[in-house]
């Protein structure tokens, strides 16, 4: 059984988490990578079912989830800090495939 | 690693050994519904379709109800048509008769009328049933199941619980040489470019981006743009921040192995390894497609809850939310909410829910099976005429 952790990490390559509960900056958050645990100091607060990054990400860096790009940043984003639309820009948005 | 199953003279192999009676019309559903009335082992298809279809409509519904009778999940087959319908009874037989089993035909025109087809009926099914019950399961590997993957009834705990555990069984079937659909093309908007990165060829690649644009055309004939506004203001407020995100939660279902191929509504793979099929996003047509294309089990991911099952694939319904299992508890199966607690891994839930597709592949009745619920409904492109 596995404690509390207050974050999910779906895949290994990810580079943002999300949050399980409303959580508050300056709270310590912890995740397993590769069977050992890593704590994160939040730097702001994270609302239910919403995005931290789990390391820093350069601005115009791919953010990560399910082990794939679901965007890119629009400005340098750092370990804990709140990751949503304020700082991710959608590759796809409004462009349709041939 | 071996399930129990039942093996067809085609060398495919049924987790399932229904007798099955198809209405090869709308007219004869009811007389078909007669016919198995009451009798354990023995399903029938609420089908409406059979007449009134033109062109590509007419080719659909006719390799629907074929796929279904060639479904390895049925021992044999009784088709019941009307006599006058457009789609034959007889057409729909010769489609079956390669698979080995026995098809019988009755038609009610034919036969003169709903109490002799039913009498008549019910004898060829008992017959079928007696047959039915001489075979026994025997080890068979799981790379001969075909698992059909489908979301429905989504919430938060889609994307982040149930759709990953999921994709880690898929990727352990296909690990052990199995096959896995995946489908629902409007779900794929905004993800497409990712999914046809992991195509096996640049064509089957292309394939997926044509599949999309073509969905995506057909919605702006009737008026509506689906990649527009999307994700809506209440994904986002729900901390959804992009269209591939949204999109990622729905497909991750199917794991991360490569994709083979590509195949049209209610078609069968032609290769193992994980395979997309082009379906609507309607849950019962989808379902539909995929046991048509010879799933013979699937694994149905709901956030809200729902009670969808298929006349002859056992559909195992999991989901993250607590509270909606709690609440529909007869409707769904595996229970993956301790993940959003971090009380349970998204591999070991994985896992678990692996471990129940066997042992369902191996006879263990569905939530969905006990209660009865046999939803089909074929995909049509035009009205009917």
């Amino acid at each position: 059984m596995r404690r509390k952790t207050g974050i999910i990490v779906i895949d290994e390559k990810d580079n943002v988490a999300t949050a399980l509960e409303t959580l508050s900056a300056g709270a310590e958050v912890s995740f397993e990578v590769q069977g050992h645990v890593e704590k994160i100091r939040l730097l702001s607060d994270i609302p239910m079912g919403h995005k931290l990054a789990l390391r820093d990400i350069e601005k115009g860096e791919a953010v990560i989830k399910y082990g794939e790009r679901i965007g890119q940043s629009t400005s340098r984003i750092s370990r804990g800090e709140y990751v949503h639309v304020h700082n991710v820009v959608s590759q796809v948005r409004g462009e349709r495939s041939r | 690693m071996n399930f129990q199953g039942y093996r067809r003279q085609d060398g495919k192999a049924g987790t399932r050994n229904h007798v099955l009676v198809i209405p090869s019309v709308g007219c004869s559903q009811d007389v078909a519904r007669a016919i198995a009335r009451g009798l354990k082992g023995v399903v029938y298809l609420p089908n409406v379709a059979g007449c009134g279809q033109m062109g590509e409509d007419r080719a659909l519904v006719k390799r629907t109800l074929v796929g279904f009778g060639t479904n390895p999940n049925n021992f044999s087959v009784l088709v019941v048509g009307l006599g006058c319908e457009e789609l034959t009874p007889d057409e729909i037989r010769e489609g079956i008769i390669p698979s080995g089993k026995r098809v019988d035909v009755l038609t009610i025109q034919d036969v003169g009328g709903t109490r002799k087809t039913t009498v008549l009926g019910r004898r060829i099914v008992k017959e079928m049933l007696q047959d039915a019950a001489k075979l026994s399961r025997e080890p068979i590997s799981v790379s001969d199941l075909i698992l059909g993957t489908e979301c429905g009834g989504s919430d938060y705990t889609s994307g982040l619980a149930s759709n990953p555990a999921v994709g880690i069984a898929c990727d352990m079937l296909v690990a052990e040489g199995g096959t896995v659909i995946l489908s629902e093309t409007p779900e794929l908007i905004g993800a497409e470019h990712l999914l046809a990165k992991r195509a096996r060829t640049p064509e089957v690649g292309q394939e997926i981006l044509t599949a999309v644009a073509r969905c995506e055309n057909r919605a702006i004939a009737a008026g509506q743009n689906i990649r527009e506004g999307n994700p809506a203001p209440g994904n986002i407020a729900g901390g959804i921040t992009t269209l591939e995100e949204k999109s990622l939660g729905c497909i991750y279902k199917a794991g991360t192995s490569p994709l083979e191929n590509v195949v049209m509504y209610a078609s069968h793979p032609a290769t193992k390894g994980l395979i997309y099929m082009d379906t609507p996003a309607h849950d019962i047509e989808q379902l539909t497609g995929m046991v048509a294309g010879g799933a013979q089990i699937v694994l149905f991911t709901t956030g809200r809850g729902t009670p969808i099952g298929s006349p002859i694939a056992p559909v195992i319904k999991i989901t993250g939310n607590r509270q909606t299992y709690l609440k529909m508890k007869e409707n769904v199966d595996i229970d993956v909410s301790k993940i959003l607690q971090g009380k349970e891994t998204i591999p070991g839930a994985g896992r678990r829910i692996f471990g129940e597709m066997i042992s369902v592949a191996s006879g263990k009745l569905t939530e969905a099976e006990k209660l009865g619920q046999r939803d089909f409904c074929i995909f049509k492109m035009n009205p009917d005429i």
